[in-house]
């Protein structure tokens, strides 16, 4: 298949959130030798776009998203590889740690966010729920990411936040990341009360926001 | 006389009713619960279960949950403060308390949210003692200022210093469940007593899917052994955390509660059971948990007849909204549930007075949802003969244009025929705007400070409020948490 062929069909898989169509798609893709940072630009992320236009415009909602999401992961999951054994290095946007933070356990939201960062190009390092101030940091340390994602559900454990942002500046760490918060009782109001780098109140709005924050378009 | 019908709403074909439960059935045998507690585990496995130690996922066989369903009681008694009177939760029987655990109050004058504090615990306390259509109080709101090891325990004791009703209430730690029974029991004099007249359920939610965790299975297994009523709260979001269609999230309710059934049974064979929930529709725009949505109400409709059919006292999360403010969406979402859970014969209504998922109590609304559970009684008392024959006594001497207003049969009959009409405007336009063109809201808020002024302190003997005093302080002292604000109450 041709570029102008294939392209326009891995799009579609995104779209209508067929794994397989976009495993078996990407697989092709390698097999043709195609430049594969292209196939990702101008053959999935279209579809990742379009997935995200149609959330805003109220005709998809979150089983479309996530399964979308998945099917991105299951393209990444054979391009990355072959991105990584070249060389290329991968088209990462940037390296994203993310979790619902301390003394909360809801993490539908997070793991949506996360599969959304992750097919919009970031390498994404999801901690899980509950996760300790400190292990974001080590995290974030350990990998080199730019990001760090929080999300809370409850307005008890949201104070957590405020929490994470003061224990960065002690460490003298606070220049090195973009701290993005999210989650039910967070807002744009409360992200710049506590000094942190931007706030998101979807998946779709999120990606948007890490990807403006990390100085892609 | 014939016999007056109850108004009834059974959503359920009986032969759907079979296959969920038996399909709730099969999933405990073929899938199981993960069980995150030794103890629980270790009845389970002595019971014949099949425990898996490493993971914590515990089979149930379905003649063991049909052994236990059997030996639970089908109808629990609560006993209020005295002891002297006493509430069937059982049958069609309909008992509303208020929606808990709140953790913010509407502010009437501000409209908008915010902490609960130790004095919004005793205005609300005060004005559910009021509102007659409450049968039963709840622990319905966290207070910020009170330290959060001794929070359960604190809420409790407060309430049943200011409180006569019964009270639906629960466990945040382990630790709470022992100072908390131990205040129980004080107010009846002794454990033994306690378990002859309960005075308070104790709600344990399971984690969707499928899972009891250490906290509840332990309220399960401690609640059991003290005698005190177990309300299983099954809360499946659809298609987020339990199957997408209604039907199939009441599966996974009947698998998660007959699972909690069973701890409680092997825990104190005989121990009452409450089969409740609070499932919802799951929005996939907002990723929120609509309770005023109409699939949650009959999800609630649904696993309510299923309990029923079981020979369970029933519970359910209905009569409260996700509005933020008491405006019409308040009031609909509140009243649709309320109807429904009283229509489909739900013994414990949890709801009144909350917004905002779950989360948010508000003064006024209690005043407004207490008018509306006095029109789901006089529903429930439903249409009767009065007289036989029913009219033609009242025709006799009949003139063309004869009033009724006159008729001794009016005045005999229209109070317990037609209840008072409470806060609800039925003024005329004119009179409505020479009034002050008075919302509902406002007037309940009117209604708020005069109920709060009213308020007279149920008797409490002195020795049983310095045992409540020593109890509580106590544990304070033991959870090294220290004690909130003063206990001026």
């Amino acid at each position: 298949m041709t570029k102008n062929e294939i392209f326009p069909k891995m799009s579609e898989a995104i779209v209508a959130g067929d794994r397989d169509a976009a495993r078996s798609l990407a697989e092709d893709a390698v097999r043709s030798g195609l430049d594969l940072l292209e196939v990702i630009e101008q053959g999935y992320l279209p579809g990742i776009q379009k997935v995200g236009d149609l959330w805003e415009r109220g005709e998809y909602f979150l089983p479309e998203l996530i399964s979308s999401a998945e099917a991105m992961k299951a393209a990444m999951a054979v391009l990355d590889p072959e991105l990584n054994r070249k060389g290329v290095g991968t088209r990462m946007s940037g390296k994203v740690v993310i979790g619902t933070i301390e003394g909360d356990i809801h993490d539908i939201g997070k793991n949506l966010v996360a599969s959304m960062l992750q097919a919009g190009g970031f390498e994404v390092f999801d901690l899980g729920a509950d996760v300790k101030l400190d292990r974001f940091i080590d995290k974030a340390e350990e990998v080199g990411a730019g990001m760090i994602c929080l999300s809370a559900l409850l307005t008890t454990t949201m104070m957590n936040q405020r929490r994470f942002i003061t224990l960065l500046r002690d460490r003298g760490l606070r220049d090195k990341y973009k701290v993005l918060v999210g989650g039910a009782p967070a807002s744009r109001k409360w992200a710049e009360e506590i000094g942190a780098d931007g706030y998101a109140e979807n998946a779709v709005a999120a990606v948007k926001l890490a990807r403006s924050l990390a100085g892609r378009p | 006389m014939i016999e007056t019908r109850k108004p009834k709403l059974e959503l359920l074909a009986p032969a759907l009713v079979e296959q969920i439960v038996d399909e709730g059935l099969t999933l405990l045998e073929r899938h199981g619960v993960l069980v995150e507690n030794a103890e629980a585990a270790g009845l389970l496995a002595e019971a014949g279960a099949a425990v898996d130690r490493a993971s914590g996922q515990v089979r149930i066989g379905r003649k063991l949950v049909r052994d236990c369903l059997a030996t639970t009681p089908s109808h629990v008694t609560l006993y209020d403060r005295t002891g002297g009177r006493s509430f069937e939760v059982g049958g069609d029987e309909v008992h509303f308390d208020p929606g808990s655990a709140a953790v913010t109050m509407l502010d009437h004058t501000t409209q908008s949210e915010r902490k609960a504090t130790t004095g919004d615990l005793v205005a609300f306390y005060k004005l559910v003692e009021t509102l007659e259509h409450l049968h039963f109080q709840s622990t319905g709101l966290i207070a910020s200022d009170v330290p959060s090891p001794v929070a359960d325990c604190f809420r409790l004791y407060a309430g049943l210093c200011l409180s006569e009703k019964p009270f639906v209430t629960g466990t945040f730690r382990v630790e709470g469940f022992r100072p908390m029974r131990d205040l129980l029991a004080a107010v009846r004099g002794g454990e033994s007593e306690l378990k002859s007249k309960p005075l308070a359920i104790f709600d344990a939610c399971p984690s969707p899917p499928l899972k009891w965790s250490h906290l509840t299975a332990q309220s399960l297994i401690d609640a059991a052994r003290a005698g005190i009523p177990s309300e299983l709260i099954s809360m499946g979001m659809t298609g987020a955390t339990s199957p997408i269609t209604i039907a199939g999230t009441l599966v996974q309710h009947v698998a998660e509660n007959l699972a909690g059934l069973v701890i409680c049974q092997l825990a104190s064979p005989g121990s009452p059971v409450i089969f409740g929930g609070s499932p919802s529709s799951f929005d996939m725009r907002k990723g929120t948990t609509p309770m005023g949505a109409i699939e949650t109400m009959m999800i609630d409709a649904g696993y309510a007849q299923i309990g029923k059919h079981l020979k369970l006292p029933t519970h359910a999360y209905m009569a409260l909204s996700d509005a933020k403010v008491n405006d019409p969406q308040a009031g609909f979402e509140t009243a649709l549930g309320a109807v429904l859970a009283a229509l489909a014969g739900v013994n414990v209504v949890s709801g009144p007075g909350m917004l905002d998922f779950e989360s948010c109590q508000s003064l006024e609304k209690l005043v407004i949802d207490d008018g509306i559970c006095a029109m789901v009684y006089r529903l429930l008392e439903g249409i009767a003969q009065r007289d036989d024959p029913v009219a033609l006594g009242t025709f006799e001497g009949f003139v063309p244009g004869m009033s009724f207003l006159t008729h001794p049969h009016t005045r005999r009959w229209y109070r317990t025929e037609h209840i008072p009409a409470g806060l609800v405007d039925r003024d005329p336009f004119e009179a409505w705007v020479a009034a002050g063109r008075t919302s509902i809201v406002d007037k309940a808020h009117t209604d708020v400070a005069r109920r709060l002024a009213a308020y007279a302190a149920p008797p409490l003997r002195v020795e049983v409020r310095k045992e409540l005093d020593r109890i509580m302080a106590s544990y304070g002292r033991a959870s090294g948490a220290g004690l909130g604000p003063s206990t001026e109450f």
